[in-house]
């Protein structure tokens, strides 16, 4: 007994249903999209959601990047791209942002600006930014419905009469086109303005709770904020207020990891989107020899 | 020193793999692999586990999945699930008919006489839990005796092919409200092609129940049991056994029996209610659906349990909480039990196991982000601190 599987992995059906429920998302910007949502061969919460997405939508000669936490290479987005390559012959994949037709994230949108063409998937584990006050679905439905999110709005406030500070640092909830207001996935703070009014598709799956909703091009996407508390990304600054670069690349506008050096025990930063890490360098090298040859060439 | 984040993924992948095929074999020399006969019948109660979790009643490939999951039942349930995504719905049954099933068990703990009888079957209810420690060193010889005995000493007329419902009896006496036509003539929810959107009809909650994790199902039930609820259940009636599958035949449309699964039914019996709470999935106004004059004596109220496969701690269980959800929904819930987001949204074993699973996976951006908080907050906690301190 063989078990063969359809391009896509998913049955025909399945793929229309997502595809269908992709379009209605694009319709209304935020909204989630209730979707019956199929078990796939990976755990639910390891991007089951954004999977389908990918599987229903990708085509044969279209070029996908997956990336987990801003990586080409951690074990899940290499998991998840041999997947797809295995149940969808005749696409390619890249690890570059700028080559790709397709892009898989979870936890990341890349440093590189997206262009029209492109289209990003970002898995996403609680699609509901409601969840923090509301624990139930149905009335969390009605509050998205009215626009109430009063509620948020004073634990926003909660936070900074408690912390004097917003504790919220990714997932961070966003208004989309004046209405609905969406979990932009647990992308960092960083991340959250690069979804306003992106010239790119930008598609959320959530698997487990079966819901997909998207950014559609072009369209409003405001963090919660207050007019006295602006919304703030994470900031990179040390000690003596200089802004942190990337131990590899040198570069000072990227959202850093943070690890140990476990030879030296000092803290060290690299840059968390590898392709971007990457480029930098190479860019940095051909400076640098354009640098040498301008001076062989001037000496 | 190189970029230490996540790399050499695909390499650990494939030794991962690896490994975990190589502990599945590390046995002595003369060790047989299992084949899938052996853990359909002598692991025959993880089989039906995995069957019923899994959804799709496919006997071989569940013991595969099992093979494959080293014995993981939510492993084992999740391959079996993840298969059937890639098979379209082709058909879609009647409602069929569970007093024709071919009975190997059928008991009832609300009456010592039933018509037909009581059956035990195979059960380890009342088994002394002591170890058996002949079957440590069993001989195939013995083994293969075991069968022969056994059947060498049944004769076909033993038991017969039906038995009636015990429901039967106690609906005659008025004691439990009449069949809900209108209920039954809905078309039933398909869980696995329409998300749960609350809130749902019975049909979804008892379509959810019927693939959930068994010891989830277990824990939320147990909670009632204990007081966090008021369901007090009796046992009417628990059948294990074979029931014929009906299909219209392609070509003359007549009903034709494609096969049979092996399914556990449990009906529970519980405190009687004044309106009747099968009434409520009809519409929420008292007695609406029903015309006869019976409409306003109390009755019994029911609770119905089903899943493939042998499994009966986890029909009891789903019978339970089927009557604290109808209850639930007509009243509001009052614990958990009776919160059918709550045990709907929690009982699945796929999508717990994956979330909690997950959780292994690298956090680092996230994290990096939550350290960014904190020590935001910690500086301007601090800033505070030291103004209050100058300004003393």
């Amino acid at each position: 007994m063989s078990a063969s599987y359809p391009f896509g992995f998913l049955d025909e059906y399945a793929k229309k249903e997502v595809r269908r429920s992709a379009l209605k998302a694009v319709a209304i910007p935020g909204y989630q999209v209730p979707y019956s949502s199929r078990e796939m061969p990976m755990g639910r919460g390891f991007g089951t959601g954004g999977l389908q997405l990918t599987l229903s939508l990708l085509g044969k000669g279209e070029t996908l990047k997956v990336i987990d936490q801003g990586s080409d290479d951690s074990v899940n987005a290499v998991n998840l791209r041999s997947f797809i390559e295995m149940t969808c012959e005749g696409i390619h994949t890249t690890t570059r942002t700028d080559e790709a037709d397709f892009i898989q994230s979870r936890h990341r949108i890349p440093e590189k600006p997206l262009r029209e063409d492109q289209l990003i998937v970002l898995q996403v584990p609680y699609p509901d930014p409601l969840v923090i006050v509301e624990p139930s679905e149905d009335k969390r439905k009605m509050l998205h419905g009215e626009g109430d999110y009063s509620r948020l709005l004073v634990k926003l406030y909660e936070d900074i009469v408690k912390f004097d500070e917003i504790t919220i640092s990714h997932r961070y909830p966003t208004r989309i086109n004046g209405h609905y207001v969406i979990d932009p996935s647990p992308i960092p703070r960083w991340d959250v303005p690069k979804l306003h009014q992106s010239p790119a598709l930008i598609l959320l799956g959530a698997g487990r709770e079966k819901k997909i909703y998207a950014v559609p091009p072009y369209t409003n996407a405001e963090p919660l904020a207050f007019d006295d508390v602006p919304f703030r990304t994470e900031d990179f600054i040390d000690k003596t207020g200089q802004r942190r670069a990337c131990n590899r690349c040198g570069c000072t506008s990227s959202f850093l990891d943070e690890f140990v050096d476990s030879n030296t025990g000092e803290k060290v930063y690299q840059c968390s989107d590898a392709d971007w890490c990457d480029e930098q360098r190479s860019t940095e090298k051909s400076e640098s020899i354009d640098l040498e040859e301008r001076e062989v060439a001037n000496g | 020193m190189g970029y230490v984040a996540i790399k050499g993924g695909s390499q650990a992948i494939e030794g991962t793999k690896a490994v975990f095929d190589y502990l599945r074999t590390r046995q002595s020399n003369n060790a047989q692999p299992l084949d899938s006969d052996t853990i359909e019948h002598q692991l025959r109660l993880l089989h039906s586990r995995v069957i019923s979790e899994g959804g799709v009643y496919h006997p071989k490939l569940a013991s595969l999945a099992i093979k494959q999951a080293q014995g993981d039942t939510l492993e084992a349930a999740f391959i079996l699930r993840a298969y059937r995504s890639t098979q379209p719905r082709l058909a879609e049954t009647p409602i069929l008919d569970t007093s024709k099933m071919r009975i190997t068990r059928r008991i009832s703990s609300a009456f010592k006489d039933i018509p037909g009888g009581q059956m035990l079957g195979a059960t380890t209810d009342y088994h002394l839990r002591l170890m058996r420690m002949d079957l440590l060193d069993e001989s195939p010889e013995r083994f293969h005796a075991i069968t022969k005995n056994w059947l060498s000493e049944r004769t076909d007329t033993d038991i017969p092919d039906t038995f009636p419902k015990v429901l039967e009896g106690l609906r005659k006496e008025g004691l439990l409200p009449p069949i809900n036509k209108a209920e039954r003539s809905q078309q039933a929810f398909d869980i696995t092609r329409e998300p749960l959107i609350f809130p749902v009809p019975r049909s979804a909650a008892l379509a959810t129940m019927a693939r959930a994790e068994q010891g989830s199902l277990l824990a939320i039930a147990y909670s009632n049991m204990r007081g966090y609820g008021d369901v007090h259940p009796t046992v009417a009636e628990l059948r294990v056994g074979y029931l014929p599958v009906m299909l219209p035949h392609p070509i003359t449309g007549e009903l034709t029996e494609i096969g049979e699964v092996e399914i556990t039914e449990c009906e529970v019996v519980a405190a009687y209610d004044e309106q009747g709470c099968s009434s409520v999935a009809g519409g929420r106004k008292p007695g609406a659906t029903e015309g006869d004059g019976s409409k306003d004596k109390p009755t019994f109220t029911l609770g119905y349990g089903a899943c493939f496969g042998h499994n009966e701690v986890k029909a009891v269980s789903m019978a339970i909480l089927d009557r604290s959800l109808q209850k639930g929904m007509k009243d509001g819930p009052s614990n958990p039990s009776e919160d059918p987001e709550y045990v709907l949204l929690h009982v699945d074993g796929i999508d717990s196991m994956g979330f909690c699973t997950h959780y292994k996976m690298p956090h680092y951006v996230t994290f990096q982000s939550d350290m960014d908080r904190l020590r935001t907050t910690q500086q301007k906690q601090d800033q505070k601190q030291n103004q209050k301190e100058q300004t003393a």
